[in-house]
């Protein structure tokens, strides 16, 4: 049996049921791995030995009748942004190359109490600052559908790994579309949860604001189970919300009855490729063939959303990203005059040009005599971005729209233009922003078959409403049970 | 030249560590270690990617506290602002700080005049904020240029910065708003203000306006003066300060504006101060809003419910110890600027004596005197306040005289000496095996100076007469007939006696 596109209920059970035991699955995804990765670049490092180790604990709880966890050991990986004890994060960058964290994130504590097996760690733009898996230090992610396309980003890495088979699950970050956008590249789900549903603790930040770590997986059940090992409150972080994850049994229990689904005309205008477009309209017409009803909602503030959002998280990045500073960890350039000239030397030399245009724009922001023109106006037009949201949710369950104007593009083709880059993330954003949960589901193929991604978006903490939403479009479509040919 | 008339004008930056146990955005000790370098450290505040702050309520209820203790205003909306430079032992390149709503502002601290006769007075205080302390850069000081280091252990203790407005016009005045905020801050029970150990340390924003003979002024340049780490430098650095000014002001007539705000460290043992090296970057420290940390919401219940639990501060103890205990301004103000611990010891003995001026008198001359020579703290010193207060006690009811007392307290402080330990029986033992008691029969008396009289006719004549003086032999055979005789009743009993017959 090959085990690389069952789906995840299938695993799940096959697992809990011991069909399969967890050494079993896992040394079939470090197979795939080290089969498919060379051509794909989808990992930064891979840690087999711990990965078999953790594998056979579970085997051996299930063996013993103890209670395992909900993962029951599911092989996943993690970007490379999240800390996972003396395993290099590198972040995708030359300054965090050497870095091993001596702690934990709160996810990955989570993922080992609840039993996931870490297999390795994913690629991703540099401090996940990019739309293309390009920025990376490792280089680009390449997408299984066609590898002179880019994966997405910047959590590619994550897609391509569960689009190509390679494992089941992943955890990604989405700062503006991160999560959201690879994942419609790559023909998988990739869900952003409720900002503060969970803990960002060792996540290395871009944008504290706007980052949220979330899951991937090919169908809603991996992901909704996934959210439920890693949600819920956690004390470390001063903005996590204090509630718990939704189940995976409340996610799959829960069949939405009348779904009032909202459509936004910004979302269909122009800069949307047309097969794009025609892929969402048909999927909704299958969300209204299922029963539910289709309006129309404003979002009027959206139109802003890139520019508070480049001004937000670029402002925040700024300061976030000074501590490498060369001095405590990280890259120290070998030749500098005095403390000022090893700033400027062991920045220049480690970080990458998009992150130092992001530190530069940030920095520019918050100077004295721009901040109230820049930052804080960007603060408003958030504040306004949020009430639109509560607005339309007054008569809409969900909205539905794209996840990105295009399918994948061409790998290079928007490198050296960071404006067009950051249009991908146009219909992504706002819910970074408002802070509300968004999920891509795969929805269609453009004729050069190309994976086009389906968005529902959701209000705060309705997430298990989302993931509800993306079960039963995925009862009514196999899109998500297509895989990339791969030899 | 004539003799240059000028206002000096001072306000004081005041940096208190709070007396927390653990660090302000994590659970490390704030413990002073510098044995061991980087040993009281963890990834938050070690600044390490990914890690997040989380509030100390603790330190915040501290701020408060004290904020209330200086007469501000407390906001019911606060949050924290991240303050951006790049220093070695800053880890985050960031401090986090309070910038444009800080927690408290708007408040006073009186302290007294110059002059003993004038009306205290009464400093403003700008506002309070909240923030963590960096950590410490350790240079090779042989001059060999070996390579610097960091430690991190004090990165992230609770720092309080309480901001003058420039409202001090002497250098003894700004030592005296030091020394009350010390006192203050140590009676609140926030910081211990070791000023060695850099709990408490003070920088001072000092120029003076000259005044000229058409009655109008001009402000000289403001210079911030650092490194001063003890309150006689303060008073010292500022004093040198001042006249530096003023002959810099001779000698250029340089204005405020007319150059930057320079920075000058205190050099304690030149006894002047220079000019520091400017900073790098100028002071664009591009505050905004630290999102990893959420505003802090004060409900006006919780603010007033802060304002109840406020500790005595040491003004209002200084008036109740003149108007409840009867205490001179000065004793009231030697005990409180003991300290806590001997205002304590005080309050304690005077309790137990019934009379505070008694125990003041003790306390002031007998008690601080042992200590001082001891070297040791009131709560290392054997005669406690129980026994202390006893002990007076007994000389209140008559049961002793001054003097015994004092022959008691003696063979205490001897018999602690010793390597005894003491307690208030041993105040009876002693009194008994020495027959120290007042004898308060007075019908032995009273046959004593029969006896006495009877004995020399001719003194108790002259006596009679008005010529006290001849009453010292009679009374001295009196006290030999009775031990323990209160020499003074003695004698008020042979005046009435002899007035009498």
């Amino acid at each position: 049996m090959s085990l690389h596109y069952l789906n995840t209920a299938e695993l799940h059970s096959a697992l809990t049921e011991g069909r399969l035991s967890s050494r079993q699955l896992t040394t079939a995804c470090l197979n795939r791995i080290e089969m498919l990765n060379p051509s794909l670049n989808a990992f930064i490092s891979v840690n087999a030995d711990q990965a078999l180790l953790q594998a056979d604990r579970v085997d051996e709880k299930r063996r013993r009748g103890e209670r395992v966890g909900v993962l029951g050991g599911l092989p996943l990986a993690l970007k490379d942004n999240i800390c996972q004890k003396l395993v290099p994060a590198t972040c995708g960058s030359r300054m965090l190359q050497n870095f091993r964290p001596p702690y934990n994130a709160h996810v990955t504590e989570r993922i080992e109490a609840e039993d996931g097996v870490i297999v390795g760690r994913l690629n991703m733009d540099e401090f996940a600052m990019g739309s293309s898996t390009e920025t990376s230090f490792a280089g680009p992610s390449l997408n299984p559908w066609n590898r002179q396309r880019t994966a997405g980003g910047s959590s590619g890495g994550a897609a391509v790994a569960v689009a190509s088979g390679m494992v089941p699950l992943a955890l990604g970050s989405d700062t503006g579309g991160s999560i959201r956008q690879p994942a419609s590249f790559c023909g998988v789900v990739g869900m952003k949860p409720t900002y503060g549903l969970v803990s960002r603790y060792g996540l290395i930040a871009y944008a504290s604001s706007l980052d949220q770590i979330g899951p991937f997986s090919r169908d809603a059940f991996g992901a909704g189970l996934l959210l439920q090992a890693i949600g819920g409150h956690d004390s470390r972080d001063s903005t996590s919300i204090p509630v718990s994850a939704p189940s995976i049994e409340e996610i799959m229990a829960g069949v939405p009855g009348k779904l009032r689904v909202g459509i936004v005309d910004e979302h269909f205008g122009e800069g949307l490729q047309p097969e794009v477009g025609d892929c969402v309209r048909q999927a909704i017409a299958e969300l209204e063939a299922a029963g539910a009803t289709v309006s129309k909602v404003e979002l009027p503030h959206s139109k802003f959303s890139i520019a508070a959002y480049y001004l937000i998280a670029c402002s925040e990045a700024s300061s976030n990203l000074a501590r490498y500073d060369g001095i405590h960890y990280g890259h120290r350039a070998d030749q500098f005059s005095d403390m000022t000239d090893l700033y400027c030397q062991s920045r220049g030399e480690a970080f990458g040009p998009e992150v130092k245009r992001r530190i530069m724009l940030g920095t520019y922001a918050l100077s004295a005599g721009y901040y109230d023109a820049y930052y804080l106006k960007a603060l408003k037009v958030r504040r306004r971005i949020r009430e639109d949201f509560d607005r339309a949710f007054q008569s809409v369950d969900i909205i539905a729209g794209p996840v990105a104007p295009t399918p994948a593009f061409p790998l290079g083709e928007k490198l050296d233009d960071p404006l067009t880059m950051y249009l991908c993330d146009i219909y992504t954003i706002s819910a970074n922003l408002a802070g509300i949960p968004g999920i891509s589901v795969p929805c269609g193929f453009t004729s050069d078959h190309l994976p086009v991604g389906l968005q529902f978006l959701a209000p705060e903490l309705q997430d298990s409403r989302l993931l509800q939403a993306a079960k039963l479009f995925q009862q009514r479509t196999k899109w998500h049970e297509q895989h990339p040919e791969l030899s | 030249m004539s003799s240059l008339s000028y206002t000096v004008i001072i306000g004081l930056e005041v940096h208190t560590q709070l007396r927390t146990r653990s660090k302000l955005f994590c659970g490390c000790s704030t413990d002073f270690r510098p044995d061991a370098p980087n040993s009281q450290t963890c990834p938050v505040c070690l600044g390490l990617p990914g890690a997040l702050p989380v509030m100390n309520r603790k330190a915040f209820e501290l701020s408060v506290r004290t904020a209330l203790a200086l007469n501000c205003r407390i906001a019911e909306f606060t949050k924290w602002d991240r303050k951006q430079y790049y220093y070695p032992d800053l880890p985050k390149a960031y401090q986090i700080s309070q910038y444009d709503l800080p927690f408290s502002s708007g408040g006073w601290l009186e302290i007294a005049a110059d002059d003993p006769g004038e009306p205290v007075r009464r400093i403003r205080i700008t506002r309070a904020h909240l923030e963590e302390d960096a950590g410490k850069n350790i240079h090779d000081e042989t001059g060999r240029g070996g390579d610097s280091m960091v430690d991190l252990n004090r990165t992230g203790t609770p720092l309080l910065e309480i901001v003058s407005e420039p409202d001090l016009r002497s250098a003894a005045e700004a030592r005296r708003y030091l020394e009350e905020m010390r006192t203050l801050l140590l009676f609140i029970g926030v910081s211990d203000c070791n000023m060695q150990e850099g709990s408490l340390r003070c920088d001072a924003n000092v120029n003076l306006h000259i005044h000229h003979a058409d009655g109008s002024k001009t402000a000289t340049p403001i210079v911030e003066l650092k490194n001063m780490n003890s309150f006689r430098n303060v008073e010292l650095a500022i004093e040198y300060e001042v006249k530096r000014q003023a002959s810099q002001w001779q000698k250029t007539g340089q204005k405020i504006g007319d150059v930057p705000k320079q920075t000058r460290g205190w050099d304690a043992e030149r006894g002047v101060t220079f000019a520091q090296r400017e900073k790098e970057e100028s002071s664009d420290y591009r505050y905004f809003p630290d999102p990893d940390l959420v505003p802090v919401v004060l409900t006006v219940q919780q603010i007033e419910d802060a304002r109840k639990q406020l500790p005595e501060t040491p003004a209002v103890r200084r008036d109740r110890f003149q108007n409840q205990l009867g205490l001179t301004a000065y004793d009231a103000a030697v005990i409180i600027d003991q300290g806590p611990e001997m205002t304590q010891y005080f309050e304690h003995t005077a309790q137990l004596c019934g009379d505070g001026k008694t125990a003041a008198n003790w306390v002031t001359q007998d008690i601080l005197r042992d200590l001082n020579a001891a070297g040791t703290p009131v709560s290392e010193f054997p005669v406690t306040a129980e026994i202390l207060g006893t002990l007076l006690n007994w000389i209140r009811e008559g049961r002793l005289t001054t003097k015994s007392a004092r022959d008691v307290y003696s063979v205490l402080k001897e018999q602690a000496a010793s390597g005894q330990s003491i307690a208030v029986g041993d105040i009876e033992v002693i009194v008994r095996e020495r027959k120290l008691e007042t004898v308060r029969d007075t019908g032995a008396l009273q046959a004593a100076i029969a006896a006495a009289i009877a004995a020399k006719p001719e003194a108790a004549a002259d006596v009679k007469s008005g010529k006290h003086a001849a009453a010292g032999p009679l009374i001295g055979m009196i006290m030999k007939q009775v031990a323990g005789a209160d020499p003074k009743a003695v004698r008020e009993l042979l005046l009435k006696t002899l007035a009498d017959s």
